[in-house]
């Protein structure tokens, strides 16, 4: 099945600061059932690097295998992307962030991907404090092989032939909170106005930027029953608060009670703006998430927004004291020790 | 007293005799012996050490084996006709392994057990713990100085010279010279020690020679990771695995020294030790894939893991790195001791039709030299490339010919286009096979605003990479992989020829290590009236040059070191050579193969195939 998308552009679609359209930041048609969560998340996506003004070209993406490890084909077409294997976007995204530390990295992944056959290199991803979008399109089940359940899924939760998980879940956001995550956010797929500023955040975050997205599968995962499902999700949505990212330093708007609203400043200069905060949740206290999370879970929500950051901490490169250039730009001047240092060596093995 | 020498029919003469020293692991002796084999190489003199280890840190039984040779034969030979034993565990077996007429070193602070005095070889006991007692006091200094006693009654019973052993005290403890005196005073202790009692020097010692000219002595894995530096890696990824690990420990040691930017002290490289093999391999790719050089280092376990990357390398077209310094196998195996047993596993590795580049280095100058190319090749041809070293290159000292680096060497990155080049295209095709050479043009993340981006994948996909499950779209991308396979036979180093043209029916056939045993063999069999020819094969697919070899022999002896032959399978199944053609000659027990293991299959199989006659036969057995 091959769609071709119409080249047309209306002369008077809006322009970003760069000047280019929201369409430059599309990519192919996607392959994905009609009304998939994850075609939601790849629209937030290319409306967020619109917003931000990023060049397309500027950002790399990445992914390993299942239904949300196709997205990357269907967003920012002008950017390069590799669909690599099942379970390791993180050590190809490692790779690709460690040549060249200038670029946005998106690594796209979803919760069989990384809850189970990725599960250890999401974790060592996550201790390196590697600088990139790590983004799970959550929809609780194995879209690609026909519907059977993942680690994601509730226990209790009904598939749609009817059987019941007997099966604990792995909660993904609590467990990157738990490994020291410095940015984690959990969002859902139906909720474009606050996954686009979500987005937007974490691609500023200096470090690894965890985002959880529910994103219903309706094929194989939309049933009465599913904890997964548009509705069941719909109906236990919690909020830890609103969020915006400030791109340049400006006064506090005044609308809201004072007290209630919270900046917070990321390694850029850009700021994070965080209102109508949750009771007793502080976003930069690791145990006040968790407790959150948790509190959440007990009510039977599920908790979104940002939900811990941290920005004490440097990436990986900043762990390795990496030089500015990015390492595949260096050339021979700067990376061959040359002959006469290799004279010198020979001489220290005679 | 002075012990009188029964004399036997031990070995004499100079510089041609195998010491092996017996010792406990984790105490210190690895040093010591090392300082008696560089003190041969320093007067001039072949040498070659083998360390025999067992997996362990600290207890068991390890060996240590040198081997002095005047005619410059690098490769082990059987027989041991000095036997330094100072471990009691195995010392009932050290000295059954002592040739008859052999000699044997061992600490007489205890008197040794009846039952292992042998009437065949001669003892020499040194009272090398109580010296140690009598002299130093720290408990320490008491275990280590043992080894440097008896490194200094070797120095008398061989005749080291004395000023040679000082000097390289000087050289290791530069920096810490309070070291030396008390090294110095436990030399001298072996050295009295053995004027006084015995007769020296034995029959066989040895004498200056000038056979070593500007030669090196390094190990494998040390000159892999230094090709690595210079072939401008900037990116390591690697897991701890035997035998593997000094060489992403002996990169970062180089790259500390010469990759620190003078202005700013920040690295020109980054070093992950990541979560596993599989990580490993993945963080590689992803760098290659980004455009900067990277490689990891592991052993056949982590190549076992490594496949599915491995695969995806191969069809997605990403230039990879990897080195595989070969332990036994299979699974765990014996993950001290040498073969070359990841021949068939790494050259089709990975499910569907996959092949890899593989490059085969014998000596630590083709480490380097081979380890910096294969750099360019994996750019050049856009794949994986595997060099096949092993435990004994990797973990062995050998006397080498120095590195060589030509002057303003470029990097051969191959096709990648720049922004450009881009904008002078048309459409850009990643899998257009614009040159017909089967090799497309790359383009890296970041390099044009609006040309040249594509999605790399592992599944199906057209030549401009747009997702496809079009069966003849899938085809010809298999089919232009193969003609990439053929481009690369005339990339890959070609053989080494012994020979110039033809000179007899009978070819040998070897690669890596097998190096030194099989020219020792072949001057062996040469002395005995027995001519063949010989080629040297340093890389898989097989240069044109193999092809013609392979063809034009009769019979060709296939020297390997595992079980099932597997460089024969290769020449079977890639050059459609008939395997009756293909004699192999194995050796698979993890020690390195030696010259007699390889002149005696060869004998026996002219001597059955009625080539050798019954007197000359005999010679040989």
């Amino acid at each position: 099945m091959t769609y071709i998308k119409p080249l047309f552009r209306h002369p008077k679609l809006p322009k970003n600061k760069i000047g280019y359209t929201l369409k430059e930041y599309e990519g192919a048609l996607s392959t994905l059932c009609a009304g998939c969560g994850h075609d939601s998340i790849s629209a937030a996506i290319v409306q967020a690097c619109y917003d931000l003004s990023i060049e397309p070209h500027r950002v790399a993406k990445i992914s390993g295998i299942g239904c949300s490890s196709k997205t990357p084909a269907y967003f920012l077409g002008n950017s390069h992307g590799f669909n690599s294997v099942h379970g390791r976007m993180p050590s190809v995204a490692t790779g690709a962030n460690l040549a060249n530390k200038e670029l946005v990295y998106f690594g796209v992944s979803g919760d069989g991907d990384t809850a189970s056959i990725g599960m250890g290199q999401f974790v060592h991803a996550i201790r390196r404090n590697l600088n990139m979008v790590y983004l799970v399109m959550n929809n609780g089940c194995y879209g690609l092989t026909k519907g059977q359940d993942s680690a994601t899924a509730d226990k209790g939760s009904k598939s749609k032939a009817g059987s019941v998980n007997p099966f604990l879940p792995v909660d993904l956001a609590s467990m990157a909170v738990e490994l020291g995550a410095t940015f984690v956010a959990q969002s859902f797929s139906g909720d474009k106005g606050q996954l686009v500023p979500l987005i937007k955040a974490a691609i500023h975050h200096q470090g690894f930027a965890f985002i959880n997205v529910i994103s219903p599968c309706v094929t194989f995962n939309n049933n009465l029953g599913s904890t997964k499902s548009y509705d069941f999700v719909r109906g236990h949505l919690g909020v830890t608060s609103q969020l915006d990212l400030v791109m340049e330093k400006e006064a506090i708007s005044v609308d809201y009670e004072k007290g209630s609203v919270v900046r917070v400043a990321l390694h850029d200069g850009t700021e994070l703006e965080l209102s109508k905060l949750a009771n007793e949740w502080d976003p930069k206290n690791r145990i006040s998430a968790i407790n959150a999370i948790e509190n959440a879970r007990e009510n039977e929500q599920v908790l979104t927004g940002l939900l811990y950051l941290n920005t004490d901490y440097g990436d990986l490169h900043e762990i390795l004291d990496t030089t500015d250039t990015p390492l595949n730009q260096l050339d021979e001047a700067s990376l061959c020790p040359g002959t006469v240092t290799l004279e010198e060596i020979n001489r220290g093995l005679q | 007293m002075i012990q009188k020498m029964p004399k036997k029919n031990s070995t004499s003469g100079v510089n041609d005799f195998i010491v092996r020293f017996a010792n406990v692991n984790g105490t210190g002796s690895a040093s010591a012996n090392f300082l008696f084999a560089k003190s041969i190489f320093r007067m001039g003199i072949p040498v070659t050490p083998k360390n025999i280890f067992p997996s362990n840190i600290q207890g068991l039984p390890t060996w240590y084996e040198v081997r002095v040779s005047e005619k410059g034969y690098l490769g082990r030979r059987e027989g041991i006709d000095l036997m330094v034993a100072v471990n009691a565990q195995s010392l009932a077996q050290d000295i059954q392994n002592v040739k008859p007429g052999g000699y044997l070193i061992y600490d007489s602070t205890k008197r040794l057990p009846g039952e292992l005095v042998r009437p065949d070889i001669h003892y020499m006991g040194i009272p090398m713990m109580e010296l140690c007692n009598e002299h130093f006091t720290n408990p320490r200094q008491r275990q280590l100085f043992k080894n440097i006693i008896y490194v200094g009654a070797l120095a008398v019973f061989l005749r080291i010279e004395f000023e040679v052993l000082v000097q390289l005290l000087n050289e290791q403890f530069a920096g810490k010279e309070k070291l030396v005196p008390p090294n110095i005073q436990a030399l001298k202790l072996g050295m009295d020690y053995v004027k006084e009692h015995f007769e020296y020097p034995l029959p066989f010692h040895l004498e200056r020679r000038d056979l070593i000219g500007d030669k090196i002595m390094v190990d494998g894995n040390s000159a892999c990771a230094l090709g690595a530096i210079y072939g401008g890696a900037t990116v390591v990824a690697w897991y701890p695995i035997t035998p593997s690990t000094s060489v992403a420990e002996a990169f970062e040691k180089f790259a500390e020294k010469y990759r620190v930017d003078k202005a700013t002290g920040k690295k020109n490289y980054a070093i992950v030790q990541a979560e596993d093999e599989l990580a490993a391999i993945g963080m590689v790719i992803g760098a290659n894939w980004n455009g900067a050089r990277s490689f990891t280092a592991t052993s056949g376990p982590g190549v076992s893991l490594m496949n599915e990357f491995m695969g995806l390398a191969y069809f997605a077209e990403v230039p990879a790195v990897l080195i595989d310094v070969q332990r036994a196998g299979p699974s765990t195996g014996m993950p001290t001791r040498t073969q070359q047993s990841d021949l068939l596993l790494a050259a089709y590795a990975s499910h569907g039709d996959t092949k890899h580049i593989l490059l085969f280095p014998s000596t630590p100058k083709e480490c380097f030299e081979l380890s910096a190319q294969s750099f360019d090749l994996a750019e050049e041809l856009q794949t994986l490339v595997v060099l096949m070293t092993d435990l004994d290159l990797g973990m062995n000292d050998h006397v080498s010919d120095p590195f060589v680096w030509q002057k303003d060497r470029k990097y051969r990155r191959g096709k990648v286009l720049s922004a450009d080049e881009l904008d002078g295209l048309g459409r850009y095709g990643r899998y257009l096979d614009t040159d017909g050479d089967g090799i497309p043009y790359r383009t890296i993340a970041g390099t044009h605003p609006t040309k040249g981006a594509f999605t790399t994948r592992g599944t199906s996909r057209d030549e401009y990479a747009v997702y496809t499950e079009d069966n003849k779209a899938y085809q010809r991308n298999m089919e232009r992989l193969v003609k990439k396979w053929e481009t690369a036979k005339s990339l890959v180093p070609a053989p080494k020829e012994y020979q110039e043209g033809k000179s007899s029916e009978f070819g040998m056939l070897f690669f890596g290590t097998s190096i030194f045993s099989a020219e020792e063999a072949k001057d062996i069999l040469t002395g005995k009236g027995i001519s063949l020819d010989a080629l040297r094969i340093k890389a898989f697919p097989f240069h044109e040059k193999v092809r013609s070899f392979v063809e034009d022999h009769q019979v060709l002896f296939v020297i390997e070191q595992n079980r099932d032959g597997q460089m024969r399978t290769l020449l079977i199944n890639e050059l459609e050579v008939a395997p009756s053609k293909l004699i192999p000659v194995l050796n698979f027990d993890g020690m390195p193969i030696t010259a007699d293991t390889i002149a005696k299959a060869i004998a026996d199989y002219l001597y059955q195939e009625n080539h050798l006659h019954h007197d000359l036969y005999q010679t040989l057995v």
